[in-house]
């Protein structure tokens, strides 16, 4: 059996694992990309490439029980927190196989079982719940963190400032995890917010910040679990800041008019949470094609079963409005 | 039977419920040591404690958000918004976080969250302290809309709101709260959707809610000297709306007033009088008269805040109205 080479408290074989899950949700978003421009899939889609480091190594910390409220960019924590990728599919395609049953969509994916509460189409909208749920879980002494994900656009509405402040007024057990890739939809961040150091915002109210390279899933998965352990041992609530790039537009279709095309070529040639993490592992030809034909076996099938899957009937719209 | 206020009767519910249940706590703006701005809560941190009665920050969108989450932990939050007009800023969680939950989940979760608020005019705090937003909500799918009117109705109601699986929207009436009513020793849950008629009658149906119905039970018994037999039903819970009981009584009378403290256009009033135009038409004798604010936002001045809202006289002037028209011409 060969040696297990530890980098920092993680096995190469389970960075291995954060790779080919970074490499499933890179290949499914494809993908969804290429089946919107076949027009197969309704509604309006966001992908997040070139964040998944963030999904996979915050969500590769978490432990059962821990629940996550997610964003319009969700694909990738809805399969890091472990949704099945045909779950997923066929929710995109409208399907009662969903996840959310057909009810949801792309920016509305559930899975309450695993602890999904909720992709929210509204930036800010999930967090104030996250603060409740950790509420709950102190209430009845749980050791259980409630996460939720956004993105530096979302620090400048009212729910960001309301929900980190009673987070850490009240030391409920919550990770506040941004997204920081730096573009409101397409409002660069020198156009929305007057500071640069997110962490500054978290600070104001007296919040343990931490900060890291969202491109490095190690980095990612090593501070993660650091900011989980403070918030599970009733330390309090914790902002994680991690730095990325979204890699594409804000939305599929977006033209991107408003970005610098060389900046973009450039940081996707530098910045790609995959590439950088392949030649960290040193990954043979042979081996990432491996890996590669696994997820895309995946994907495909995901496909294949949402095609499969069974079309709501336009009645089944009146159910599930009233418990 | 103890005798208890509309506002001891709200207390009553709550200390009741968080009795008996550990997952019921409140939370709200100056709920604790104070014990709530109309003094709704006072007492309670002294039987509850300071976990399970829980002061705020002036947060309302944290508020009612943060008792979303634990609702959908399965926790029974009470969350108090001091005033309703307040609401507006708490309307994004209210209404696409709240009420949308279970739907966009496609049945996953439940959010049993009450969101208990109070308003209304009659004390010149001027527009932005006692506007009646009440049926903003009523179009709202998946919330559910209580108003009480008196202290029996909103300690039942609230009881029921607090053990039903989706979100309510709880409305209080400011001017009530001193309403006193005897009450039976144990709290008896009026289920949500079911109408009160308060008062029966032969020739005219007002349907009030909140203030409104005390003033239509006014103008009843003027109404009754001048020969006119007056029923007056409130719905109590606005959504969903005891659609039977209404229809039932306009069937009877023949005539319908609606009457409410909110403005008119677009009033709860509006949704009755359409309830009550299609599935009574052949039954009235009049066109359904409306009785509400009038198009302004609340003014400051007293004489001009009365001028305003409705009272018993503008009820009665309704009554009449209808019971002038000869429903044979």
């Amino acid at each position: 059996m060969a040696k297990v080479e530890q980098r920092r408290g993680v096995s190469d074989e389970t960075l291995r694992e954060f790779f080919r899950e970074m490499l499933l949700i890179r290949r499914f978003e494809e993908k969804v990309e290429e089946r919107f421009r076949a027009g197969e899939l309704p509604g309006f889609l966001h992908v997040g490439i070139g964040q998944e480091a963030i999904a996979v190594g915050v969500c590769r910390a978490l432990a059962d029980g821990d629940v996550i409220a997610s964003t319009h960019r969700a694909h990738g924590h809805t399969l890091a927190k472990g949704t099945h990728p045909n779950e997923l599919m066929a929710e995109l395609y409208g399907k009662l196989e969903g996840c959310s049953h057909g009810y949801g969509g792309s920016m509305h994916l559930y899975d309450v079982e695993r602890g999904n509460l909720g992709a929210n189409a509204v930036v800010g909208g999930g967090l104030p719940a996250i603060v409740g749920a950790a509420l709950a879980f102190k209430f009845r002494g749980e050791p259980r963190v409630a996460v939720a994900f956004f993105g530096d656009g979302a620090t400048n509405i009212g729910t960001f400032h309301e929900s980190l402040n009673l987070a850490q007024l009240w030391q409920v057990p919550a990770v506040f995890v941004c997204e920081n890739n730096h573009w409101a939809e397409s409002t660069p961040a020198k156009q929305h917010m007057p500071i640069e150091d997110l962490t500054r915002r978290a600070e104001a109210f007296g919040m343990k910040s931490l900060k890291v390279d969202g491109q490095d899933v190690e980095e990612v998965h090593r501070v993660a679990a650091r900011a989980l352990k403070h918030a599970r041992d009733g330390k309090g609530p914790v902002f994680l800041l991690c730095e990325t790039q979204r890699l594409v537009g804000h939305y599929i279709g977006d033209p991107q008019v408003y970005r610098d095309k060389e900046e973009l070529n450039r940081l996707q040639e530098t910045a790609d949470p995959l590439e950088l993490l392949r030649e960290k592992l040193g990954l043979s030809d042979a081996d990432y094609e491996a890996l590669d034909q696994e997820v895309q076996e995946l994907v495909d099938a995901s496909v294949e079963f949402a095609k499969a899957g069974t079309d709501p009937k336009p009645e089944d719209a009146l159910k599930n409005v009233y418990a | 039977m103890p005798e208890l206020s509309y506002r001891e009767a709200v207390r009553d519910a709550l200390s009741r419920a968080m009795r008996a249940d550990e997952d019921v706590f409140i939370m709200g703006e100056d709920i604790a040591e104070m014990g709530g701005s109309m003094g709704v809560t006072q007492g309670m941190l002294d039987e509850f404690g300071p976990e399970r009665v829980r002061n705020t920050p002036i947060s309302e969108m944290a508020i009612v958000g943060s008792g979303i989450g634990a609702a959908m932990q399965g926790m029974r939050p009470v969350v108090e918004v001091m005033y309703e007009d307040f609401l507006t800023i708490s309307m994004e969680q209210i209404v696409n976080q709240a009420a949308k939950h279970r739907y966009m989940s496609g049945g996953q979760l439940k959010v049993p969250l009450t969101i208990r608020t109070q308003g209304g005019a009659g004390w010149s705090p001027g527009a932005q302290h006692a506007q009646q937003v009440e049926a903003w909500f009523v179009g709202v799918p998946g919330l559910k809309v209580v108003f009480a009117s008196t202290p029996s109705d909103v300690r039942g109601l609230l009881w029921s709101a607090i053990y039903d699986d989706n979100p309510v929207v709880f409305f209080e009436h400011r001017t009530l709260y001193g309403l006193k009513e005897e009450v039976a020793e144990e709290i008896e849950p009026i289920p949500i959707g079911q109408a009160r008629v308060h008062r029966e009658g032969e020739d005219v149906t007002v349907v009030a809610t909140g203030r409104l119905v005390h003033e239509a039970l006014a103008a009843a018994e003027e109404a009754e000297q001048e020969g006119v037999s007056v029923e007056v039903v409130d719905p109590r819970t606005l959504q969903p709306l005891d659609e039977d009981a209404i229809v039932a009584s306009v069937k009877k009378t023949n005539r319908c007033v609606v009457a409410h403290e909110a403005v008119t256009r677009m009033g709860f009033g509006a949704e009755v009088a359409a309830v009550v135009q299609q599935q009574a038409f052949d039954w009235l004798d009049a066109p359904v008269e409306r009785v509400g604010a009038k198009f302004t936002p609340l003014p400051f001045a007293p004489v001009m805040e009365e001028y305003v809202v409705p009272h018993a006289k503008d009820v009665l002037e309704a009554i009449r109205k209808t019971v002038q028209r000869d429903g044979t011409s």
